[in-house]
């Protein structure tokens, strides 16, 4: 079986957001991590490989910078590393980012694709599904179990307040949340024979069948008008009433801030 | 002389960091205040490599060099001194004799599972009458047949209760050096359950005391005769060379506990207020943090350059490390003394009470000035290599 994991590097939100002049994230300026809800995917894919054999392969799009996440994924136990980097490639929403990513994976043989649900800078959830749409796949996103059973998996799809039991014939995409697992630490000699290895470089004129129009920027149909931090919120209020109290007590402050 | 760091170590640093801070910090208060031996820790740690790391990948370690393990014990010890010692003790003393004076035999039945993490090490040398007289020794292996007969005690033993396979060094005759009688001392390797091998007290220390530390006692205790760890009357060499080692563990446990130490009051101080100001904001916690600062720094310079000759010594068994080991001990089991008794002095009252973590770091680090040579041992090895 063949696994390629779509990971993202990710600002380290405990070390403070910095923004470029255009709105878009100073990647460069900020301590960075491989995105919680990637690393469970990676997790899966590690256990899928312990368990049947196979080979993961981990795909990334972003700064040379970004190497550092793929020898991170290589020392818990990833087989290869592909990093897809070009100037004309920044600045990228979830289109161009999924444009590029199926642009890449065409180049790959796979049976099975997986994603993090979503990255914590963004947030969207979009780039696994529109993967899946431009590769013409079937998806299984917010996978809360994952299992093999010949060519099929057979995945939990989370919701609120119950699971659906989702199965699936590969090649396909799922994507996964971060309470999938608990993600394995790196081994110091893992560290070591990941910088050994070389990783894959690709840039635009690696990627299959995609259209300049659908790239970087340029391609990104989403405007950001304004990014910014996420403001504290303060320590609230505490009180404790019987419940009928409470009621009125409610009302009566959102009735104070207008909400009602 | 390059004092950057590659990639690999900077990203094996942010492992251990991870580590220690999401698995060991947390429980360090626990494991200090009921004296628990962090067994669920010690299985994390091996399921993730840490408790192989120098020992080759064919022996089932991962293949590091020194530096990589030293790092591991101090970002463990940064939050946890009991567990740093745990991972020092097993592997400069029980893994690293194996491996360096074990046979074949020896290093498929005990190195592999050593360096897995699935069974843990301890080495036994001091009792009693020996500590930094380790000629003081009384116990005594007989050659019966096919096998040694053991007998006597151990005290002071790391892991004591807790390892599973125990390097022991024991008197095997008398033999005759330039016209003196003097004790011929051997290494043995000794298994947990063996027949004749027991525990007795397990010691109330001061500080690293979730660590598991015992005496252990040999009473007619039978081991085959292939567990001679290298050559008879070598023991203390072997023992010697194996603490040169083990002096690097616990200088990288005590540089821990002097940076753990310092981070700690460096945030303090940016928080306690006193005359409406920060305490920080006084010239005199400013000063003392600057000379902790430079002190720990001196420190790591000190334990990570012992670390690389050791490694030199991997590729060259010519080359001695005896003296930077020695130093790097020396001048960081001081330091943690010093900057673990400055940080309590810094929290004031606070740093007096158990729940904040200078006050088991302080004690902590006074054992780092004792064990596996005391300051004053270093003192002589170093001065013994300037006067010879």
């Amino acid at each position: 079986m063949k696994i390629v994991v779509c990971i993202k590097q990710v600002p380290d939100t405990k070390g403070g957001v910095k923004f470029n002049p255009d709105g878009t994230l100073d990647r460069g300026a900020m301590l960075t991590i491989m995105n919680p809800d990637d690393k469970a995917g990676l997790e899966a894919a590690l256990r899928l490989k312990d368990q049947y054999g196979a080979e993961v392969t981990v795909l990334t799009m972003g700064l040379p910078k970004a190497e550092e996440v793929l020898r991170e994924a290589m020392a818990m136990g990833a087989d290869k590393g592909i990093l897809v980097t070009d100037r004309v490639l920044g600045g990228a929403d979830t289109w161009a980012t999924s444009t590029t990513l199926a642009g890449a994976l065409r180049n790959i043989d796979y049976d099975l694709i997986i994603t993090g649900r979503q990255a914590i800078d963004g947030d969207t959830a979009q780039v696994g599904p529109q993967i899946s749409e431009h590769l013409d796949i079937p998806v299984i996103s917010y996978a809360q179990d994952i299992k093999v059973e010949g060519d099929s998996v057979i995945v939990e799809r989370q919701y609120e307040d119950r699971y659906h039991v989702v199965k699936a014939k590969m090649p396909c995409l799922i994507t996964a949340l971060s309470e999938l697992n608990e993600p394995r630490y790196m081994t110091p000699g893992g560290i070591f024979d990941a910088y050994k290895e070389e990783i894959t470089v690709w840039g635009r004129a690696d990627l299959k069948d995609v259209d300049d129009a659908n790239l970087g920027l340029k391609g990104s149909p989403t405007k950001i008008a304004k990014a910014s931090d996420k403001v504290r919120k303060g320590a609230g209020e505490k009180v404790t009433l019987d419940p009928d109290e409470a009621v009125s007590y409610i009302v009566d402050k959102l009735k104070e801030k207008h909400v009602i | 002389m390059d004092f950057t760091l590659s990639k690999e170590h900077e990203m094996a640093r942010s492992l251990f960091k991870e580590f220690a801070e999401k698995e060991v910090k947390p429980l360090a208060q626990e494991v200090d205040e009921t004296e628990t031996f962090p067994r669920a820790t010690v299985e994390k740690m091996a399921k993730s490599g840490f408790l192989g790391i120098p020992v080759p990948k064919e022996y089932g370690g991962q293949g590091c060099d020194p530096l990589t393990y030293a790092m591991c014990v101090e970002e463990l010890s940064k939050v946890c001194g009991t567990t740093g010692v745990i991972v020092s003790a097993h592997t400069s003393l029980c893994c690293d004799p194996i491996q360096t004076y074990g046979t074949e035999e020896q290093k498929q039945k005990y190195l592999i599972p050593l360096a897995k993490g699935e069974k843990l090490g301890a080495f036994g040398l001091t009792e009693p009458g020996a500590g930094t007289d380790a000629q003081g020794q009384q116990t005594k292996a007989v050659l019966d047949g096919d096998e040694w007969v053991l007998n006597g005690s151990k005290c002071f033993i790391t892991n004591g209760k807790e390892a599973d396979v125990y390097v022991i060094f024991a008197i095997t005759g008398v033999v005759e050096k330039r016209g003196r009688l003097t004790k011929e001392i051997s290494a043995f390797i000794v298994e947990k359950g063996t027949p004749g091998f027991t525990f007795g007290t397990k010691e109330n220390k001061m500080g690293i005391r979730g660590s598991s530390t015992y005496e252990l006692i040999f009473t007619d205790c039978r081991i085959p005769k292939e567990n001679l760890l290298g050559q008879q009357g070598k023991g203390f060499a072997i023992a010697m060379h194996t603490l040169d080692g083990g002096r690097i563990g616990i200088a990288a446990q005590a540089l821990g506990l002097a940076e753990g130490a310092l981070e700690t009051t460096i945030e303090y101080v940016k928080e306690r207020k006193q005359f409406g100001r920060a305490i920080g904001a006084f010239q005199n916690t400013q000063f003392q943090l600057a000379d902790m600062a430079t002190k720990v720094e001196a420190a790591k310079m000190l334990v990570y350059k012992a670390a690389m000759k050791k490694a030199e010594y991997a590729t060259n068994p010519k080359v001695s490390y005896s003296v930077e080991a020695a130093m790097a001990k020396l001048y960081a089991a001081e330091v943690a003394m010093e900057v673990t008794t400055k940080a309590v002095q810094l929290h004031g009252g606070y740093g007096y009470i158990r729940e904040y973590d200078v006050e088991r770091m302080m004690r902590d680090a006074k054992i780092t000035e004792i064990y596996e040579g005391t300051s004053e041992v270093q003192r002589m090895v170093i001065s013994g290599a300037l006067l010879k």
